[in-house]
């Protein structure tokens, strides 16, 4: 990483030209990059080399990473849906550590903080880098430059595209299923360590060379419904548990108390209601925190009072979605991934909670996303700036704070809202400029705190709309004024050094930003 | 003696904790560990020794435990610390207002909700404003613990100070006398619009209070209003006595956890126990002139009965009553509304009025009925308030009345 090449991009943050040994183009706008060439593939296999009987259980994960031909440098794969329950990430790399490999690459969908074992391993040569999301622990430990690699921060759908691109070539997927045949089909929705959705993998399963699903519920074939399609698996590991299923979902999702939190909420609902989009078939997508819940429980009392019926609403699915489905105030759920244990429960009993993927919904590379047919969608940040760019990967204060998600990808979508509070512990969220831009002000539209409504000039649809509404729309430097009067000035500035640490990548694969190594 | 104020500890937000060790020489030895270092890590060292030699505090070791405290907490906090080790007699360790001074407050205002904050509680006043009470209640009182008493003077004075109320009236609940007189030593110079006096059972006590207000507010006309809460058998049997012993008072209202408790009785969903003391404190404050208000709705959760409470407090005749949580704000502004029944039929009487006065006739009339200055009068001031409360919808509202 010595001497790397910093340019300026698009908007105007200094990136590096290469990452981790590949070409890297800089953001060149919203949509203004066209990649070209062909999308990469695993190498053919045919089927006369798997056993004709189906199959395909061989009797432990070193077996499997055996057959799979391990060895240094390779790249492996694993998805999140089991969450901070997670047994398979760990539990595969450090075999793969005494089986004696170096220097891996690992390339989650996301980590955890039951992952922070993995910053041992790094330590110890066993892991190179992490590609992926780093938060807490790992965060702290590739902020402060103790990472080999740079870390490389992309959103859900950024994920297909890089292994599309084969800007990201997996040797190993290592796919935990709650569910699975001994052919390899897997599903998420049944078994002791259930999660909803596998949608992260799918990507995984098709374009990775090898693919290894490990269950601890292993039913004959066939396993149904395949959310993982045993055609693409190579070997079946049955294992004790592959998850703690308490920490797998969450019992139930608690709607917020906190008074201003509830006060966001209904004003983002009420913004939905003055401004004509919640009309008869909108669509919406709110995440599983606080605000976005209950602003989904404000929103139903407005469709009830209305009669007002969504065609879908993407998930994130939770009790608060799953009711909806109930009550009949929307046609689907189309769900990503699935909260808590209402949510799991419906997708696996309820034709109308769909599992959808990335691919579905996120891909730069698809021809379309669903993501862009959303009306609205409610989102959170840690910083906002007066361009109305938005910082969801790092404190204000330069460290890794979390991964993407599919947060960039639910920008494309009719209205974006960020639904925040003007501080927390003192700290503003409207800043001068974000510490880190995750996405550009151009694809966001309203920042909502509980102090007041901002809404991006260039949105003048949206502020005609709200002629009239009770709602406090006040330019968005007057907020930032208020809560600085409040806080004692404005903050102070990170102390960063010139070395970067991380990147963010847009979604089309571009880097939009790059982290600098926090001062010791 | 080395003093201590505030609070610790990793759930602790908005706060700081700060020990103080008077030392004879060696100047300031200051430490600072905070959580929000990295934003306003100079911006709490800078403050903390201007305020420390405001206090006149020269030589002592001092530490912060920061856990995000808003710069008003943080300078409440420094002072108590300095008062509790003994330093800072004699210096006024009032900060500079950072929010101007609001209107003074009118003697009718609208009082349906009154939101109470506890006054140690600093994470709870910097957005009490944006939930759109009526009226904040700085607490002083039964949600401090008898040690913080001190604490929460300073918390308070200093939040009437920094904190915007965002029109909400500025109300300070104060200790019992005689407790309560080194709370409106505090406070009275801070101008809140409304003191409350909890516990009353004699009208001399509110006559003190008037008397003392008097006394240090002698050269300003902004009025400071008093509202007695009765909370006792006693109280409730001197209700009107108390009403009428201040020109000050603004409104007559009842604690009903400690009257239950005065009786011996527990306390019902359907208010059972306070049914009497209500309706006698209604009556004796209207025979009074001003309006009764009622208590509080104990289950912040339900607001379905809260709702139901409301309404029927409203039809006891009860202006407003208490909040325990924000969420309880709206509700309760709904439930003590008038109907739009009740609007529409006032709206008629204030324009049957408006026109005869047109006419230059001596009688009102709607209809073939005749309609009585009292009647007309309370439809007047049903208008207004429905104007205040934002419910004329439709029909431009006359001028003139209440």
């Amino acid at each position: 990483m010595s001497a790397t090449k910093l340019v300026m991009n698009a908007v105007g943050r200094r990136v590096p030209t290469r990452v981790n040994g590949r070409e890297a183009p800089p953001f060149q706008g919203i949509g203004a990059y066209e990649p070209t060439g062909a999308k990469h593939g695993p190498s053919i296999r045919s089927c006369r080399a798997y056993p004709r009987n189906g199959d395909k259980r061989v009797g432990s994960l070193e077996e499997a990473f055996e057959r799979c031909g391990l060895r240094d440098g390779m790249v492996i794969s694993t998805h999140h849906h089991l969450r901070n329950g997670d047994r398979v990430a760990l539990g595969a790399l450090e075999t793969a550590g005494r089986m004696g490999a170096r220097d891996l690459l690992w390339f989650p969908s996301a980590s955890f903080p039951c992952h922070e074992p993995v910053i041992d391993l790094m330590e110890r040569g066993i892991v190179h880098h992490i590609e992926g999301s780093l938060n807490g622990p790992l965060g702290e430990y590739c902020s402060r430059g103790g990472m080999r690699g740079l870390g490389v921060l992309r959103s859900h759908g950024g994920r297909w595209q890089a292994i599309q691109d084969g800007e990201v070539k997996i040797d190993i997927a290592v796919i935990a299923a709650p569910s699975a045949d001994p052919f390899g089909n897997a599903d998420g929705s049944h078994g002791p360590s259930a999660c909803g959705s596998l949608g992260f993998a799918l990507a995984d399963s098709m374009y990775a060379e090898h693919v290894i699903v490990v269950t601890d519920h292993l039913v004959p074939f066939p396993c149904v419904p395949w959310q993982i399609q045993g055609n693409h698996v190579d070997h079946v590991v049955v294992v004790d548990s592959i998850g703690d299923p308490s920490k797998i979902v969450s019992g139930t999702t608690q709607i917020t108390r906190s008074p201003d939190r509830l006060l966001i909420a209904e004003s983002v609902a009420t913004l939905l209601r003055d401004t004509g989009i919640l009309r008869e078939g909108f669509s919406f997508q709110a995440g599983a925190g606080g605000i976005a819940l209950s602003f989904v429980a404000y929103l139903r009392e407005m469709m009830r009072e209305r009669g007002i019926r969504a065609r879908f609403v993407r998930g994130g699915s939770t009790k608060v979605l799953v009711e909806l489905l109930r009550d009949g105030l929307c046609d689907y759920i189309l769900d990503g991934q699935t909260f808590d244990l209402d949510g799991v429960r419906s997708i696996a009993s309820d034709p109308r909670h769909v599992s959808t993927s990335p691919l579905t919904s996120y891909n730069y590379h698809g021809k379309g996303n669903f993501a862009s047919l959303v009306d609205a969608v409610v989102l959170g940040a840690t910083e906002v700036d007066l361009q109305f760019n938005a910082n969801v990967v790092t404190h204000s204060d330069g460290r890794l704070l979390h991964g993407i998600g599919g947060w960039q990808n639910c920008l494309d979508a009719g209205c974006t809202i960020l639904a925040v509070p003007s501080f927390r512990d003192r700290i503003p969220v409207i800043v001068d400029e974000v510490t880190t831009i995750t996405g550009p002000g151009a694809c966001i539209d309203v920042v909502a705190t509980e102090r007041g409504i901002a809404i991006h000039p260039r949105r003048e649809d949206l502020l005609a709309a709200l002629r009239g509404s009770d709602l406090p729309i006040r330019p968005i430097e007057e907020i930032q004024r208020e809560v600085e009067a409040i806080c004692g000035g404005k903050p102070q500035r990170p102390r960063l050094l010139d070395r970067p640490v991380a990147v963010v990548k847009w979604v089309d694969g571009t880097v939009l930003d790059t982290v600098f190594q926090i001062a010791p | 003696m080395i003093g201590a104020a505030g609070r610790r500890g990793d759930d602790i937000r908005s706060d700081a904790f700060i020990e103080i060790e008077p030392r004879s020489t060696g100047g300031l030895d200051l430490a600072v560990r905070s959580r929000v270092d990295a934003y306003y890590g100079e911006s709490i060292r800078t403050q903390a020794r201007a305020r420390l030699a405001t206090l006149g505090v020269e030589h002592a070791r001092v530490s912060i435990e920061d856990q995000g405290a808003l710069p008003f907490v943080l300078d409440a906090r420094i002072e108590t610390a300095v008062r509790r080790a003994g330093l800072g007699d004699g210096r006024d360790g009032a900060p500079a207002r950072t929010v101007p001074l609001p209107a003074p407050s009118s003697r009718d205002r609208l009082r349906r909700s009154r939101l109470y904050l506890p006054g140690n509680e600093p994470k709870f006043l910097v957005n009490a404003g944006l939930y759109r009470p009526d009226g904040v209640i700085l607490d002083l009182e039964d949600s401090v613990h008898h040690d913080e008493k001190d604490a929460a003077r300073i918390v308070v004075r200093n939040a009437l100070r920094a904190v915007d109320f965002l029109g909400a009236e500025r109300m300070v609940r104060i200790n019992q006398l005689p407790a309560g007189l080194e709370d409106l030593q505090v406070l009275a110079p801070e101008r809140p619009d409304v003191i409350l006096v909890p516990k009353v059972e004699s009208p001399q006590v509110i006559a003190a209070v008037d008397r003392i207000l008097d006394e240090m507010l002698a050269d300003d006309a902004r009025p400071v209003w008093i509202l007695p809460i009765l909370e006792s058998a006693l109280g409730i049997e001197r209700a009107f006595d108390i009403a009428t012993a201040s020109p000050r008072v603004v409104a007559l209202t009842l604690g009903v956890e400690d009257y239950a408790a005065d009786l011996g009785v527990s306390r019902s969903s359907d208010g059972l126990e306070s049914d009497y003391a209500r309706r006698r404190l209604v009556n004796a404050a209207r025979a009074a002139g001003v309006p009764p208000i009622d208590s509080v709705y104990g289950q912040a959760d339900d607001l379905d009965g809260l709702r139901e409470w409301g309404e029927r407090s409203r039809a006891l005749g009860f202006v407003g009553m208490g909040c325990i949580h924000p969420r309880q704000i709206p509700v309760i502004h709904d439930a003590f509304a008038p109907t739009a029944a009740e609007i529409e039929r006032a709206l008629g009487i204030v324009r049957a009025y408006e026109s005869a006065l047109a006419e230059g006739k001596g009688v009102v009339s709607l209809g073939s009925k005749m309609i009585d200055p009292p009647v007309l009068r309370q439809a007047q001031v049903l208008v207004a308030q429905a104007r205040r409360a934002g419910r004329l919808h439709g029909s431009e509202p006359p001028r003139g009345g209440a």
